[in-house]
């Protein structure tokens, strides 16, 4: 079961090499993500993750809010 | 929107999923750096000004008004000993019968604004409700500055 993060977590889990994902479509990462984070969109999630993140390191996901 | 990508991303065998559920906006709303094409454009807590004058409720009006117009401000923040805003006085509460505490005389709950709201969208609503000023604050109530309406002129004209 995936587990919430808040902010101080997700800058520790960071720093310590977990993988920042951001969610959100590309025009959007593009405009505005946080540091360091990779685009991988909701829809594109079945077909690139496997390539696109490494499934033996941490992986934390985000999007606008919490809607 | 995240829920669903952790989920999914544990079905396709990722085993340690983490969800960050209040997501861009809560990292935005604490005023933390972000990358991408609308880091050049200007925000509200760019152009804040951080020396704005503070006061405490306690406070007697004609003291603080004193204070504040010797600075040259005709617009002064009501904060708590954390920076968090209780209230603002412009130019019609500083002219108020001064033998009054600030609690009293002051605009309680002011509307504030975020710091990562674009300037050109600051400017339309400041215009739209002719605000003369808006203090800016963290998520958590504390005062970054106080952004004036004459500081964002020629910023919507400026940006397509």
């Amino acid at each position: 079961m995936p587990k919430e993060i808040d902010r101080d977590g997700l800058r520790r889990m960071v720093e310590a090499g977990a993988q920042l994902v951001e969610v959100l479509p590309a025009e959007e990462y593009e405009e505005e993500h946080l540091p360091g984070a990779i685009s991988l969109p909701l829809r594109r999630i079945d077909a690139e993750a496997s390539s696109v993140l490494d499934k033996n390191r941490a992986v934390i996901v985000y999007c606008w809010d919490i809607a | 929107m995240s829920p669903r990508a952790a989920w999914r991303l544990e079905s396709l065998g990722f085993t340690e999923v983490y969800d960050y559920t209040v997501g861009k906006l809560d990292w935005m709303a604490a005023g933390l750096p972000t990358e991408g094409t609308n880091v050049k454009r200007p925000r509200a807590g760019d152009l804040a000004r951080k020396d704005t004058p503070t006061c405490k409720l306690g406070e007697r009006l004609s003291e603080v008004r004193d204070r504040v117009r010797a600075l040259g401000w005709d617009a002064v923040v009501v904060v708590n000993d954390e920076r968090v805003v209780f209230g603002l006085l412009r130019a019609n509460e500083l002219a108020l019968d001064g033998d009054q505490p600030i609690a009293q005389a002051m605009r309680p709950g002011p509307s504030t604004f975020r710091p990562y709201v674009l300037a050109e969208e600051m400017a339309h609503s400041m215009v739209e409700h002719k605000l003369e000023s808006s203090p800016i604050t963290t998520s958590d109530g504390r005062l970054v500055g106080l952004l004036l309406q004459k500081d964002l002129v020629g910023i919507e004209s400026s940006v397509q």
